[in-house]
Order: C-alpha cells, then structure tokens, then sequence
C-alpha cells in the first residue's frame, strides 16, 4: 500500500517536474513541427524572431510528424508544418493536417509550380537530385537514364534506394517512362554499382576521393556545403576532388525536391504562423536559403550561391511536384523487387 | 479477520500487478487496431520479395549476435570470477564499459575508423605497397559480419553481467563437491558453472537479442535489411502504418514464441540457493603467462567495444571543438537527458517491484500472466512502439484538455505530449522488461522457507516484501536499475516523437546532426552520451563487489 503511494506520488512529481509546456509570458510565439534537421533552419528562425519579435518553439520529427499531428487533433499546438520532402508534405494535405492560406505574397513570390493551388503548402526552397563526377572524368551532361548504361559498370556510388531522396528520383523516373522501363533502369543502375547502396550523400564524395567510384548520385546542396569548409577541412578535400553535374530526364528536365510548409489545420497563431511562411519567402531569408545552405531560391530576386552556380543553370523538371509523389509507393516497392539495396 | 485482510492484501497485489501490465499493453492494443485498418497488396509483396531476405539476414543477425555475445560474456565472467590475477578488479567493472556506447555510435565510429579512404586502410596500404582503395581494401564493414562483430561488442555486457552476477552467488560447495570429484576448473565451468548458470545466460541473451531485434540505428546504418529496417521501409517510404503495424505484430508473435520455448524448456527446473545464504567460491591465483592469458582474453573486448570508438569520438570531438566551440545548447541536452532517464528509471523499477512480488507473493494464473505481459514492450520496435503510444496519448491528452475547458473554463494544452511525461511513460512501457527480469531473477534466488517463516512470526506480505525481499534483492535492483538507466539514455525513436516543443537529450541531438550527414558535429554530443553511460558502469561494479563481499563473508 505504502509502496503505492509512493509509486503515485513519484508520477505526479514526475510530471510537474517535466512540465515545460510553451506558457510562457512573451507576447507572440508559434510553434513550428519540422522533419528539416534544425542546424539548418535555426539561423532563418532567429532572423525571423529579430525582425518580428515572435517567438519560435521547434519541434524536428523526422518521420512521425504526420502520426503526431493527427494525433494531437484538434488540440495540436503545431501553427507550421515543415518538410524536407515533396511526398511528406502533400501526405499532409491528403489527410486534411493543414489549411488554405490567402496571402498575396506568397503567390506573388513563389511560381505557381511550386505551391497548391488552394495554398495548402508552399515550396521555401529547391535542390536538385546531382550526379557528383571525378574532376578527372569526362563528362560534361548525363541524363538519369544513362545511369543505367553499362558503360558506367562499377563506377557508380549511391546511398540507399529506400532513401526519401532516391524514392523520389525512382518515382519522377516512373512518371517519365513507366513501371517497367523503371524496373529495368533500376536493375542497370545496380549493376554499374561500385559497393552496395548506402551511407550518406556526401559518402559520395569522398568515395569518389578514395577511388571507389567514377560518378555518384548526391543532392546538389552537399558540394557547396562541404566546399565552404562548413563540415570542416576533410570535407573541403573531399569537394575539392569533384564537379557536379545536373542531370535531366530525356525529353524533361532535372529532378527536384523541395523543402516546403504549410499552416495547420488547428493552428493556434494562425497570423504568426502566415507570417513566418512569408518571411522565409522574403528577399532576406531566401538569400540565407541560398548561400548558407546552398539551395536553389524560390523567390527570383535571390541569387543561386556561386558555389552551387558555376555548375549551371538548373532547369527542373517538367513533370509536376505532385505526380511524382504519386508513384512513391510503387518506387519504394520497385526498390525491394530488384533488391537495390541488397 | 487476519486471513480476509490477508486475501485483500493479496488482491491489492494483484490488481496492481494486473493494472501495470494493462498501461503496457496500450500500444499494442493501438497497434492492433491499426493494424486492422487494412493495407492493400502488402503481404504478397513482402512474401515475395522482402521477408525471404528480412528473415534470413535478422536470423543470420541473431545467431551470430547471440553466439557473439554468449560467447564473450560467459568467458569473461567466468574468468574474473573464477580466478585472481593482477588487472582483474579493474576488468570486473571494465568489462560493463562497452555498454555505454549506443549501437548506432559504435557503428559510425568504425565505419569511419575503417573507412576504405580512412586512416586505417590508408595505413595499411602504404604498408602493403598499394596506392588506391581500388586496388586493396578490406572487407566493407557495411555487411553482415560488421553488424554482428559490432552488435556482439557492444551488448555482450547483457550477458556478461546477468552471467556474473549468478557465477558470484554460486554456492561454493557445488563447485567444491565438483572439483573433489576429480573436475579440473575448466571442466567445472562446463558441467557444473555453466548449466546453473543458464537462466541468468537466458535473461542476458534474450535482453540481447531483443535490442539486436529491434535495433534500427545500426542495421540500417550497416546496410543489414533486418525485419525491423523493413517495417521501417513500410512506414517512411510508403506511408503504410497498417503495414507497419501488421508486420511488427508478426514479429511480436514469434518473439513470444521464442520466450515461451526457452521457459518451456527449463519449467521443471529450479536454481534457488538454500535459505542460509550462499558461500561464495575461492578464486583460484593465475600467474605468469596464464594471467597473462586471461587478461588479454578479457582486456579485448573492452578495447574493441570501448576504447576504439572512445578514442576516435574523443578524437572527433576535440577537432569539432577547435574548429566550432561547444554549442550553448549542450548544457540543457544533458540536464534533460539526465533528468528524464532517472525519473523513468524510478518509476520502472517501483513498477518492477509490484509485478514481480506479485508474482511471488500471490503465484497463480493472473499475475504470471501480468509478469509475462509487463515485458512485452521490449519485443516491439522502438519506432513502432513508439508509434502506438501516440494513439492512446493522444486521446488521452485531447480528452483532459476538452473536459478542463469545458468543466473549469482553463486551458490546460497537452499533458501528456507537452510535458516530458509522454517520454517517461514510452520508457516504462519499453524497459519494463529488464526492471521485471532482473528483480524475479534476483527474487528467485530468495527462498521460500524465509518467505513462509516472516509470514509466520506475523508480517503481513507487504513486512515481507520490506524486510526480506527488498534487503536480499538490492544487488539485482540496483543492477537493474542501472541497465535501464542506461538505456534511457541511449533511447531515440521514442524520445523523438513524444518529446514536447523546445525539448532536446544528447540522443536526439545527434540524430539531428545525423540525419542531415553531419556526424562531425555531433561527435561532441556522442562523447557525452558515451560519458555519461559510464557513470552508472562504474557504479554497477561496486555493488559487484560489495556482492562479493557479503556472501565471501563466513556466516553466522
């Protein structure tokens, strides 16, 4: 019996004790659910709370953001949803997590390719599905398809098909030529594999340093990011030993994902939270996007970093956001079937 | 009067121990729910071309992680309890090292550290006369072996301790008897040591292969397409969480499976000790190039699951450190890791405590039912658990929220999910096993008789439990307590998803910098985690030792 009392006083301390709910008595705050890792928005966030004076309580949930909202339901202190990916956040608006926003600036800013119609989500930012080169190699344009090509037999490197980045790439591929052609895609780009799929993007890189691999398949951000000597002077070498190349689909253009937001169906700071979404669009922020992270700009008046620019004038792809998102079922499915990451 | 105050007492009991085994069967309860949602297409898919891999790789996965860790566990255990040699108290406590380093830190540390472009290698080839990786590599650590050589280093601590601690309170005459019937030592450790020692070997072993099971950070990061990675791949890549669901509780099933084959196996035996307490047995002095033998056997090891990464993440760190300086947040990271794992370790093991007197106190279908439950969250991916957790939370949280505004006019927020409570809750319902295994483990090795003859000079089961079990079970409780501790801290999938806003640990830090392929970054973060660990390792060998002490002592 005694024992038991304790057991409940402990709970009860347990949570006072924990207890550190956003009450705070600072005039305007929101509260923003991200799946972006938070190293990379911290800095736009804090511009963002010294320009407005809002405040900004994050949450980073890499996968489960969706779980946890629904969860939450009509109590959910989330005003901002942020993804890192396309799939996520139309996942999102699929199951009525998030609301329409009317805000002329918004579309004013961002062209219509890269926001719902009804402004249930806004692309912030671009990046480009690369393929990393051998500064010594040859090769000035590729296509995605010629990946598969055996010319390239055991001079590829690439992270896990069952990555969120490479679904993505698998699920434009089977927009463009179908089920079947993709198959058979995957199937030759395993093949002209240098060791088996996996590590990070910038594995690549330094692979390709090391001699493993000719070419790889890496996000375009990643070579500004370790060019700058922001990951310290390792990464700087490994940068140093590649270009980067921006592939296109036959007929289209360069496959892109976005980082993007959207405000919550049940968002407390509804105000707030718009205002953030238009602050992250505004000349200031989209220039920090570009050259602190070296992602391509949605607003035009921001320039691409020179890093990342010297490498070309991305033209995306012509195949809508939205449909490639689509096939990411049978992308992850189509992964498992050819055993890509056997 | 006594004996109807006396059945109501062992009803409280039973309810309690019935009412915490129900807390732990809520997410599994949610994830059945789930699971009955439905998911189109997935079992001919995954018959086809994901289980005939998923299941041999988590089996291969295993084998090997649990040969590994029998191996080295039961070894080592036995030489430094068996024998004295110079070095052996610092290995009794060194041994338990490796258990502060996460699998998913292990795993990067040597992926790094045998980077094919990395040190080692580079090393190596210069040696051998090679210029390019191209030409001489070695084998890639991202495999199958790699996974079950690191797994193996860092969990053999599971068995080592569980086996140890039973090979200390061994009676001594059993080993005596054994040895005047013309057994050499080793010969004892085989006939005599080892099979008395198995349902220790069987808690360390399964408390193994559980996290081996579940284990995501590692097997993902090795390349290894375990079931666990493939319920994963169901759920991010193809937002299928019924899928996910069905799946795990596939899994769950052949768990259980395995749990009841094993106590099947051993129901009819019992390994309590007598009422008297147990002799300890005399360890026997090693010199010249045996105790030379044994240390370096016993030294391996903690070189390889402990110094190495330590090493290189101190390595890491100090170059992050010149390079960056230390983040202000780090502080906060520490205090909240700190505080949320001891305040769940309490509540574990006050939980632990009321399931398994219960099953002692009052034996029968009810509460072995409730103790065989309470540790079924073990057997769940953490993700996945986590996930289910979410539901019953949730509800919860909207529910308090809408009757407090509607009721007393006040806006209470989320309870549950905007407190750290969500986190301590996912940790009971997690760790409950080890709380629950270690405490009846050290229970079963308290005789009845001393039960029976308390209740008959008038304590009621709650004196009991106070005066004799607590006292005699303190080394397992506080070995116990520890793991989980331990634990706690290492844990992420749960913190990741039910901690509240602005909420971070050292874990969750580093998965941040992780996930965006700054491991560099995190190094600092890594080695906190690591440090941290180690603490309650060094408490853990003391009570070996004090253990040691209490039962070498001649008794009265």
């Amino acid at each position: 019996m005694k024992n038991k009392l304790t057991l409940k006083a402990v709970l009860a301390g347990s949570l006072l004790a924990v207890l550190a709910g956003p009450s705070g008595a600072m005039a305007a705050e929101l509260n923003l659910y991200t799946t972006r890792e938070p190293g990379l928005i911290q800095p736009l966030l804090d511009a963002f709370t010294k320009a407005t004076d809002i405040k900004v309580n994050t949450i980073f949930l890499k996968d489960g953001l969706t779980e946890r909202v629904t969860s939450e339901g009509d109590k959910s202190p989330a005003d901002v949803l942020m993804t890192v990916d396309a799939g996520n956040l139309i996942d999102l608006v699929e199951k009525g997590l998030t609301q329409g926003v009317d805000s002329a600036v918004l579309t004013e800013t961002i062209p219509a390719s890269l926001r719902d119609a009804n402004g249930n989500w806004f692309a912030l930012s671009l990046r480009a599905r690369a393929v990393y080169a051998d500064k010594n190699v040859d090769l000035k344009e590729i296509t995605y398809e010629q990946l598969a090509d055996p010319e390239w037999k055991g001079e590829i490197c690439i992270r896990a098909g069952q990555h969120p980045y490479n679904i993505a790439l698998i699920g434009s591929y089977i927009a463009h030529h179908g089920e079947e052609a993709a198959e058979k895609w995957l199937e030759g780009l395993k093949a002209n594999l240098a060791r088996k799929a996996g590590g990070g993007d910038r594995d690549v890189a330094r692979d390709i340093l090391g001699g493993l691999c000719d070419i790889g398949v890496a996000n375009s951000y990643y070579i500004g990011l370790m060019g700058s000597g922001k990951g310290g002077p390792e990464q700087e070498e490994w940068a140093k030993a590649i270009k980067m190349v921006l592939p296109t689909f036959e007929g289209g253009g360069t496959q892109v994902n976005i980082t993007g937001a959207a405000v919550a169906r049940h968002a407390p700071n509804k105000a707030e939270a718009v205002k953030l979404l238009e602050y992250l669009v505004s000349d200031d922020a989209q220039k920090i996007y570009a050259e602190a992270n070296f992602e391509y700009p949605v607003n035009a008046k921001a320039t691409v970093a020179p890093l990342i620019a010297q490498y070309g004038v991305l033209k995306p792809d012509t195949i809508d956001l939205a449909k490639g998102v689509s096939f990411r079922k049978k992308a992850s499915e189509l992964a498992e079937k050819v055993g890509f990451d056997n | 009067m006594r004996t109807v105050s006396r059945r109501l007492s062992g009803l409280r009991w039973r309810l309690a121990a019935l009412t915490i085994a129900a807390f732990v069967c809520l997410p599994v309860a949610a994830l059945i729910l789930t699971a009955f949602e439905g998911s189109a297409g997935l079992w001919p898919h995954m018959l086809r071309y994901v289980l005939p891999t998923a299941l041999r790789e988590t089996l291969l996965l295993l084998l090997g992680v649990g040969m590994l860790t029998t191996l080295i566990g039961t070894t080592t255990a036995w030489i430094v309890t068996a024998y004295t040699f110079p070095g052996r108290r610092f290995l009794e406590w060194g041994l338990l090292l490796p258990l502060a380093v996460p699998t998913y830190i292990i795993a990067y540390a040597y992926l790094d550290i045998l980077h094919p472009v990395g040190a080692v290698q580079g090393a190596l080839r210069h040696l051998l006369g090679y210029s390019s990786p191209r030409e001489f590599r070695l084998p890639d650590i991202r495999s199958m072996w790699g996974c079950i050589f690191l797994l193996g280093l860092v969990l053999y601590p599971y068995v080592y301790l569980t086996t140890r601690s039973m090979f200390l309170t061994q009676a001594a005459n059993l080993v005596e008897v054994s040895r005047t019937l013309g057994n050499r030592r080793h010969d004892v450790f085989r006939r005599v040591a080892l099979p008395l020692a198995r349902p220790a070997i069987a808690v360390g072993v399964s408390l193994a292969l559980m996290e081996t099971l579940n284990d995501i950070g590692a097997s993902e990061f090795l390349g290894v397409k375990t079931l666990t990675v493939s319920i994963y791949t169901s759920w991010v890549s193809r937002s299928d969480m019924p899928g996910a669901a069905q799946i795990s509780l596939a899994m769950l099933v052949l768990v259980i499976g395995l749990v009841l084959i094993e106590r099947h196996a051993r129901r009819n035996q019992r390994y309590t000790a007598t009422a008297q307490r147990p002799r300890a047995m005399t360890p026997s002095r090693l010199t010249g190039y045996r105790a030379a033998g044994a240390f370096v056997l016993c030294i391996t090891p903690i070189v390889l699951g402990f110094v190495a990464p330590a090493v290189y993440l101190c390595a890491e760190a100090y170059k992050r450190y010149r390079f960056a300086g230390l983040s202000d947040r780090l502080l906060g990271e520490v205090v909240n890791t700190i505080t949320v794992s001891t305040i769940a370790t309490v509540v574990i093991l006050l939980c632990g405590l009321v399931v398994a007197y219960a099953a002692r106190t009052c034996p029968g279908r009810q509460t072995a039912i409730a103790a065989r439950i309470s540790t079924v969250g073990y057997a769940v991916p953490g993700t996945v658990l986590a996930l289910g957790l979410l539901m019953p939370v949730g509800a919860f949280d909207r529910l308090l929220s809408s009757g407090a505004e509607r009721y007393l006019g006040v806006s209470v927020g989320l309870l549950l999910l905007g407190s750290g409570s969500a986190i301590v809750l996912a940790y009971c319902v997690r760790f409950m096993a080890i709380a629950t295994g270690g405490i009846e483990a050290g229970f079963s090795r308290i005789s009845p008789s001393l039960d029976h003859a308390a209740r008959m000079l008038g304590q009621t089961s709650a004196g009991v439990f106070r005066r004799i079990h607590l006292p005699l079970s303190k080394p397992a409780l506080v070995s116990a307590g520890l793991l989980i501790f331990v634990d706690c801290m290492k844990e992420l999938p749960a913190t990741l998803l039910l901690r509240p806003l602005n909420f971070e640990t050292l874990a969750t830090h580093l998965y941040g910098e992780a996930a965006r392929g700054t491991y560099e970054e995190a190094s600092i973060a890594a080695l906190l985690i690591v440090a941290i660990g180690i603490l309650p390792v060094v408490v853990l060998s003391r009570v070996g030792r004090i253990e040691r002490r209490e039962t070498a002592a001649p008794t009265a």
